[in-house]
């Protein structure tokens, strides 16, 4: 719902949004400019009086004197002498230079505010204000959905490059577009009179009857009572209207001056509405209050950038989000998919499973979850959905459970749910849990027990799929082949080997980045931003599969760096230990925000074994903050298969790393390397109570050695792997 | 811009109820290139004492401006009922207002004067931008004002 509304609003209104914000962008930046060119502001406590006078006596024909926001005074003058228009040096009185109002900024204020079209370009931007309104609500609920509650609206957005973009910035440039467009509003309405701005009902002018000479403009005592700064403008008598007044006007109200006895006549002090008008309109322009203007200036800026990424990501979700073909009607369907995805990475399996029963005789018709309803010739009912970041429903799914409670009751046909998500979450697969538990409740029966799959695993789409044509007493196997993006020609530029000695041969594989322009990264066809931690995705030659390898660089080391070990019989790591320099690859980088170090100083726990170094390695290289981490790496041999010793050693120098302990299994005296995070006990559990994030890399058994060993080392301060699991502070990167 | 409720201009004093005692009056008033947002301009008429008689246009429609035409606020008291019916948009700087109207007839060579104020958004008001006095003689010569307008011609 709120996707909905936020990318509709956000692609209309685009360019309407694009215009304000350059044009207040530019507009921010001017009154700090002529806050630095206001001439010689005098002293605190100089009287409209004193200033009036010296400007009377050093030039005859002073028409108007006037304050502007940034502080400067400028008058307009009859007859000869001085410029008409003047700036007027405060401390003197003297003209000092003629004053040229901007045609730019008049221009682009009519640009800003009505598009140069009068009262309907003016309702135009009000309602492009009202349309941000609604962008910032919508946004705002959005981050908070996805980061599990508004408590927790400052945590580190996840996603893919683009969202973390789009959301980091739109929390950032909050801070000015919240002011900015409320003001805006403020001002539209009150421009359209549907909230008073408060300025004074227009009255008779007060009369005077000529009874005496005019005194100085400089001994009128209303004058000598109102301070310079509060001064907005004051219009001098005409000399051809012998009854005329002063007129004064100030940031508190305005009123008229007799000049035979410098009294004043017939004040009106600005009401509530004026006053709120004059600080809204303030906190809108930054006219008088410079540095505000640059704040929401840079704000302004970022909104090019929110509506190019958005545009980008809701271009990417359409993307995956094709028509399934062959999709039979829902009145004739005997199959029923229904698809609950968030990234849409699940639409491309139910896509194979459509594909493959239709091939088989049946009659699909595959559609999001959300649109759940009666199917009249159905004989069994799929349901393949994600779960989104904090367990609750994806984009297509959140109306479902709703659906289903309002169905008469539950179906002739039964029901197999398949949840797909990613064990390293703390809510693994929860919606499709909730969403199985339902439909039990509901007295729907089962086709299959509720199944689960980690990481889009291929394997595991497949073998639930032999117990569903089992369950349908048929025989079709479902083969899903991962929709690959784009892959990059990568080519070897260095390789380090190690362990040939100890039969457990591993390289340190560099390859030279692509050249990649900025429109192929903004519409994802290059080699996208990647950090130490994310994944290279590998094809071999002939090969549809990739092999997923961490990558121990990341894109501002200028090279993709991986960590291989050379597994008998294995396909792609054969592969890669024969590349010689200058030889290319084909591959993809697949973000994993997950694995990454948690914001902050806190120090890091990183462990890893054999290959398993790679991204930990690209963890310390990027610390160029010289936030404390502690290597712990196990190896066979320190003569043989010690990865990146030479580089370690000099991290150790400069301070990247702070400390390393090591352990080889084949030394006298060695173990593996969870047997020296058990000796240094003491240590980890003081690291880990202040805070520590703890990430590990590597196969899977030394995966599970480290973590029972932490179970052990916490068990005393009351701490588990599980737990800080749960914190977002115990990460692990498995293969 | 041509009024066809001109004849209302004059809703008082100068109002005519037969047109045999009135006359076509065509206003023609071009302004300068002043560098500014367009300007409100105020047209009325005074007596020879420079009481005011009534408003024959006003051109610019938000009346929060008006305190700006201070000669236009002073003769008539700020009253918005004295231009209901005659308003018409601001005129930008460089363009050409013409506004056609009928007049009394007793209200030319009588020492009557047309006064036009004038004033634009940050920039001065000019009271009295320009005064022409009412006579026959004077139809088809072109005025200049103070600050604003470049030329103003009233056409029987």
């Amino acid at each position: 719902m709120f996707r909905r509304i936020h990318a509709f609003l956000g692609l209309l209104a685009v360019a309407l949004l694009l215009l304000v914000a350059a044009s207040g962008a530019v507009l921010s930046v001017l009154p700090a400019i002529e806050h630095t060119q206001v001439v010689a502001a005098p002293a605190a406590g100089t009287s409209v009086a004193s200033v009036a006078g010296r400007v009377a006596a050093q030039q005859p024909g002073v028409e108007t004197l006037k304050r502007l926001p940034s502080g400067a005074v400028i008058a307009y003058f009859t007859g000869d002498g001085a410029p008409p228009t003047s700036v007027i040096d405060p401390a003197t009185g003297t003209p000092v230079a003629a004053y040229v109002p901007s045609s730019v900024q008049r221009a682009l204020t009519n640009l800003h505010r009505s598009l140069f079209l009068g009262d309907a370009g003016r309702l135009a931007m009000g309602l492009t204000a009202l349309a941000l309104l609604v962008l910032i609500v919508s946004g705002l609920a959005m981050t908070a959905r996805r980061m599990g509650g508004w408590r927790r609206m400052l945590g580190r957005a996840r996603g893919s490059g683009m969202q973390r973009v789009h959301v980091d910035l739109g929390r950032l440039a909050l801070v000015g577009l919240v002011p900015s467009t409320l003001t805006a509003l403020y001002l539209s309405l009150a421009t359209f009179g549907v909230i008073p701005d408060g300025s004074a009902p227009l009255t008779p002018l007060p009369t005077m009857s000529v009874s005496a000479p005019a005194l100085p403009v400089g001994e009128l005592t209303a004058l000598g009572r109102v301070d310079l700064e509060e001064l907005r403008e004051l219009t001098f008598p005409d000399p051809a209207q012998p009854d005329d007044l002063f007129h004064l006007s100030t940031a508190r109200g305005e009123g008229f001056i007799d000049p035979t006895t410098g009294s004043l006549l017939a004040w009106h002090e600005h009401g509530v509405a004026a006053r709120l008008y004059d600080v809204v309109y303030m906190l809108h322009t930054g006219q008088g209050l410079w540095w505000l203007g640059l704040v929401l200036g840079a704000a302004a800026l970022c909104l090019p950038i929110l509506g190019v990424t958005g545009a980008v990501i809701w271009w990417r979700r359409r993307r995956t989000q094709v028509a399934v073909a062959h999709d039979a009607t829902e009145t004739h369907a005997d199959t029923v998919i229904l698809v609950g995805s968030e990234g849409g990475s699940t639409w491309s399996f139910a896509r194979t499973l459509h594909a493959t029963l239709t091939a088989h005789g049946h009659r699909v018709h595959t559609a999001p979850m959300n649109e759940l309803r009666a199917y009249p010739a159905a004989q069994r009912l799929l349901v393949l959905t994600a779960t989104y970041g904090d367990g609750t429903a994806p984009a297509s799914g959140g109306a479902f459970l709703e659906r289903i409670e309002a169905m008469p009751g539950a179906p002739a046909y039964p029901v197999a749910v398949l949840g797909f998500g990613d064990r390293q979450f703390p809510h693994f697969c929860r919606f499709a849990v909730d969403v199985d538990a339902a439909l039990a409740q509901r007295g729907w029966t089962r086709l299959l027990p509720l199944t689960t799959i980690d990481r889009q695993s291929a394997p595991s789409f497949a073998r639930w799929g032999a117990t569903l044509a089992a369950a349908m007493g048929e025989a079709f196997t479902v083969t899903h082949v991962p929709e690959r993006p784009r892959t990059h020609r990568l080519p070897l530029v260095a390789r380090i080997d190690y362990g040939e000695a100890i039969d457990a041969p591993t390289a340190v594989l560099r390859f030279a980045l692509p050249p990649t322009g900025l429109v192929a990264r903004l519409t994802g066809r290059g080699l996208p931003r990647f950090a130490a931690g994310d994944l290279l995705a590998v094809v071999p030659p002939g090969n549809t599969v990739p092999r997923y390898y961490s990558l121990a660089s990341a894109s501002a080391d200028g090279f993709v760096e991986i960590c291989v070990r050379k597994r008998p019989g294995g396909l792609c790591s054969g592969l890669l230990h024969t590349l010689a320099v200058g030889d290319t690859i084909d591959a993809f980088v697949k973000a994993n925000p997950q694995y990454r170090p948690a914001r902050g100083r806190r120090p890091v726990i990183l462990i890893g074994a054999g290959a398993g170094i790679g991204p930990l390695a690209g963890f310390i290289r990027a610390n160029a903050a010289r936030r404390p981490l502690h290597l712990y790496f196990g190896g066979r041999s320190s003569a043989s298969d010690f990865l990146y010793e030479r580089e370690i050693a000099g991290w150790l120098d400069e301070g990247r790393l702070t400390t390393l302990a090591t352990s080889f299994s084949r030394e006298r005296g060695g173990g593996y390397v969870q047997d020296r995070v058990r000796r240094d006990a003491e240590r980890l559990r003081s690291l880990i109570a202040s805070g520590a994030h703890v990430m590990v890399c590597g196969g899977r058994e030394m995966a599970n050695g480290v973590m029972r060993t932490l179970a052990d080392v916490l068990a005393p301060i009351g701490l588990t792997p599980l737990a800080l699991k749960a914190q977002g502070r115990y990460s692990e990167d498995v293969y | 811009m041509k009024p066809t409720l001109a004849a209302l201009a004059l809703s008082l004093a100068l109002s005519v109820s037969a047109p045999a005692m009135a006359r076509s009056v065509t206003l023609t008033t071009t302004l300068n290139a002043y560098g500014g947002n367009g300007a409100y301009l105020a047209f009325y008429v005074t007596d020879a004492a420079g009481a005011y008689k009534g408003t024959l246009w006003m051109a610019g429609n938000k009346t929060k401006y008006y305190s700006h035409l201070t000669g236009w606020q002073r003769a008539s008291g700020g009253r918005l009922a004295e231009i209901d019916g005659i308003t018409g948009a601001s005129v930008g700087a460089g363009r050409t207002l013409k506004v056609t109207l009928d007049l009394a007839d007793t209200l030319f060579d009588a020492g009557y004067s047309l006064r036009i104020d004038a004033a634009a958004e940050d920039m001065r008001d000019s009271p009295a931008e320009v005064v022409v006095p009412l006579a026959t003689a004077g139809a088809g010569t072109p005025v200049a004002g103070r600050t604003y307008i470049r030329s103003f011609t009233f056409d029987l």
